[in-house]
């Protein structure tokens, strides 16, 4: 007992200054938040101090907050200083951070040779000239409906892990997450672990304090500040524009985009957090329709944990609850929630309540899974005493894990035969034909080649199907001559625009039987025999 | 107002205490106090865009903001940096002679596309979008030329125009046969038949025989002796199937009667010479360029 003397009731300790100017009364809130137990005991079980604080965002605050004058017409924001935690979880989420980090920061920084006349980025999104380029794939403004399947196929796979496991995006991997958590790292790397966090943000301004404080929003900015930087990498080439941007020479948007994103950063992972996830972010509000009865969430088993209340050494267990009330999973949450409350909307799922209830069970010798992903069925069942396994495969989970091998095998498909060698015909509208001196009849056409290889290509443009019996057709190019004499040259990765003329002469015209002819434009690729075949027709006046 | 308030049970908030559809009710939480600055942060920002930018209509005029900024200035702007990027192009092609711009690919890319543009805001008007032409105005498609269909031909053509106040302008006349009494209309009418005749239409042999004869005096001095034409005088070819002002008997009786003269406008007093020549190129490349 004695070693907690120092960390008593005392008012620096608790966290609830909550809204309205007439602050907090301590007993008031213990009131609701202490059940059943002695409220002078401030330890939970031997060793283990009871936290006293309420829960930041939690429905007994709500419930203490009655409104009885306007000034609580608007809620202050009460900073949430969650714990060091360690467990399964929290290993898990170290490990997801690691990797997203990595992968956001080196992406652009990865090579990919496609020869001397493109870009050599991996990952680049060349707005400039209109390509999107991952790695081997390369897609041009107009096949951006790829971009449309991947984000089709991310939306799925969001779908199904959220109908599995819940709201395990946010909790692991949402960029909201990540950064704040990195920033909390900051944090406390700086400052200290929770207490310590709290008695700073109590204490007068000292040169200490402010230096930490410095040093704290310092290092956010240089991380958000390489987060812009790490965006803008993905639009220009990344060592080249690296080296632009500290000598002055970046294109201005660059630069603009990079303090946009320090700015939003900063913000967000710095001083918003969990703003972000309860008020600004539409996701927690879909996630209601994302998961059902048979989804794994983050849950408080109260028929395992109530009544709940202080444990003292050498008690039975019996007639109780395992919950001795510690408010570990309250302190080490990031939304500053508690999750014996039940499922809300501010819960991200993190599992880090988890992490902290399994290590006191563990030291109060009580099995772990107090607080453990569990679906509604089976806490709803276990009030008879039964149990409800996880049921894996249900319509809902069936449905994506079809939908996603067929959304996948349909792009796959369309990108196997995506053809390099693209060609469009468009015959002028006006005028339909042109009559010429000798009675012949003149079409035109831009016939436009595409070529999606990295060299350049040689092609040979020519007509079919007019019929034999109108003669052979005087087909021109304008610039360059008849056509069949041709080797048109297709830069790499390039469009070529050609104007395209074919000629029958008066004989030919009359053995036309209608004044529209189908023919087929042919644009053979010269070096590997590949023939591409366009449709068109030809016009001319009414037989 | 200090009214008894229902707390909702599952979330501990309070309600604002309306029902609708007989269950749904509404949750009356506190606003974050960051909200509410973040409005009022907008609305200071927004005061300031009035300030800067054009923002507030006024009865005839409108707040200009203390910028100055202006989009039709943007785009003014624009159209010089776009003028200024093709200087180099338009240079070479002022300095070219149009059978080089001609098969010089990028210069007849540029002439080509600079050409389309100008084609489309000055010669459209009469010669058709597509330059198809319309009765009394020619098809520019075709391979038939009244005046010449070489580059520097067309490029004088557009330059000083047809039958227009300019003195190196195209120009001829065609007698009013019919108006003028030159001809009785029994003659124009053997005309007409003759050159149905020779344009390959003829019904008439007996009228086209007498109409060869008053083609020999009358016409052949233009149109030539075998109706060729004569582009030095912009006498159209009578013999191909190509007709400005239609080929059936009545409109040919009609242009013999009234007589034709087409008229065009001066050009080399309305756009520079770099726009003259790009037209030029682009007309020649429509098809029936010589």
């Amino acid at each position: 007992m004695c070693c907690c003397s120092g960390l008593l009731i005392g008012a620096d300790m608790s966290v609830s200054s909550h809204n309205g100017p007439q602050g907090s009364d301590t007993s008031a809130i213990d009131r609701f938040i202490v059940a059943k137990s002695d409220s002078a005991s401030i330890e939970a079980a031997p060793g283990i101090e009871r936290a006293n604080v309420a829960a930041v965002n939690s429905k007994a605050k709500a419930k203490s907050d009655k409104p009885s004058d306007d000034s609580s017409l608007y809620a202050e924001h009460t900073k949430i200083h969650p714990k060091r935690v360690y467990g399964m979880f929290r290993n898990i989420k170290w490990a997801v951070m690691i990797v997203a980090l990595v992968v956001y920061y080196g992406l652009p920084w990865l090579r990919w040779n496609r020869g001397p006349a493109l870009p050599d980025q991996a990952v680049l999104f060349d707005f400039e000239n209109q390509r999107l380029f991952f790695g081997p794939l390369e897609i041009w403004a107009q096949e951006f409906y790829y971009v449309t399947g991947i984000l089709v196929l991310a939306s799925l796979s969001l779908f199904l892990v959220t109908a599995l496991a819940g709201r395990v995006w946010c909790g692991y991997a949402c960029p909201q997450t990540v950064w704040t958590d990195l920033f909390v790292w900051v944090e406390r790397f700086v400052q200290g672990d929770r207490n310590q966090r709290i008695k700073l943000e109590k204490a007068p301004w000292t040169f200490d304090k402010f230096r930490k404080i410095a040093l704290t929003h310092f290092t956010w900015l240089l991380i958000s500040a390489a987060t812009g930087g790490a965006l803008v990498f993905y639009f220009r080439d990344a060592p080249t524009l690296f080296v632009e941007m500290f000598s002055g020479t970046a294109p201005s948007i660059a630069y603009v985009f990079l303090i946009v994103f320090t700015v939003t950063t900063y913000l967000l992972g710095g001083l918003a957090r969990e703003q972000v996830c309860i008020y600004m972010c539409p996701w927690p509000r879909i996630q209601g329709a994302m998961f059902d009865d048979h989804s794994l969430l983050v849950s408080y088993r109260p028929l395992r944990g109530e009544p709940r209340g202080a444990h003292k050494k050498g008690d039975s267990w019996d007639g109780r609850g395992d919950c001795i009330d510690c408010k570990q999973c309250v302190v080490v949450c990031p939304m500053g929630i508690d999750i014996r409350e039940g499922p809300q909307l501010a819960c991200i799922q993190c599992a880090l309540c988890i992490d902290a209830c399994d290590a006191i069970m563990d030291k109060v010798g009580r099995p772990r899974g107090l607080i453990a992903y569990d679906t509604f069925e089976n806490l709803e069942a276990a009030k008879t005493g039964g149990t409800v396994p996880v049921q894996w495969l249900r319509p809902r989970t069936i449905l994506y894990m079809v939908l996603i091998p067929i959304v996948l095998g349909l792009m796959t498909y369309g990108w196997v035969n995506r053809a390099v060698l693209e060609v469009n015909v468009l015959r002028d509208r006006n005028p339909l034909f042109v009559n010429l001196s000798d009675g012949g009849v003149r079409n035109g056409y831009d016939v436009k080649v595409l070529n999606k290889r990295h060299d350049t290509r040689r092609v040979a443009v020519s007509v079919e199907g007019l019929p034999a019996r109108a003669g052979a057709p005087t087909v021109e190019i304008v610039g360059l001559g008849p056509a069949a004499a041709q080797a048109i040259d297709v830069a790499p990765d390039n469009l070529r625009a050609l104007r395209v003329y074919i000629s029958l002469p008066a004989a030919g015209i009359t053995a036309l039987a209608s004044d529209v002819t189908p023919i087929t434009v042919v644009v053979k690729d010269l070096g590997d025999g590949t023939v591409t075949r366009r449709t068109s027709n030809f016009r001319s006046p009414r037989p | 107002m200090a009214e008894h308030r229902e707390i909702d049970h599952v979330t501990g908030a309070e309600t604002t205490g309306h029902v609708w559809d007989g269950d749904l009710k509404e949750l009356n939480k506190p606003l974050p106090k960051w909200w509410l600055y973040v409005l009022y942060a907008c609305i200071v920002w927004s005061i300031g865009y009035w300030i800067v930018y054009p923002a507030w209509p006024l009865a005839t005029d409108y707040t200009r903001g203390i910028w100055g900024y202006s989009q039709r200035q943007v785009v003014t702007e624009q159209v010089a940096a776009g003028k200024a990027a093709q200087a180099g192009l338009r240079k070479s092609i002022a300095d070219a002679k149009l059978v080089d711009i001609r098969t010089d690919p990028k210069l007849l890319a540029f002439s080509i596309a600079g050409g389309r543009a100008a084609f489309g805001d000055n010669c459209a008007s009469c010669h058709g979008r597509g330059a198809q032409g319309f009765v009394g105005y020619p098809n520019l498609n075709d391979d038939d030329w009244l005046w010449g269909g070489k580059l520097d031909e067309i490029y004088a053509t557009i330059r000083y125009g047809i039958r227009n106040e300019d003195n190196n302008s195209r120009t001829s006349a065609m007698p009013q046969y019919g108006v003028d009494k030159l001809l009785e209309p029994a003659q124009i009418n053997d005309a007409a038949e003759y050159v149905l005749k020779i344009a390959g239409k003829g019904a008439d042999a007996a009228a086209a025989g007498r109409g060869e004869v008053i083609f020999k005096e009358q016409c052949a001095a233009c149109h030539g002796e075998q109706g060729q034409g004569n582009q030095e005088l912009g006498s159209p070819k009578l013999t191909d199937n190509i007709w400005l002002y239609g080929g059936t008997k009545a409109d040919i009786v009609k242009s013999i009667h009234t007589g034709r003269g087409g008229v065009m406008p001066i050009w080399h007093t309305r756009l520079d010479d770099v726009t003259i020549k790009q037209l030029a190129v682009y007309v020649h490349s429509l098809g029936g360029g010589k």
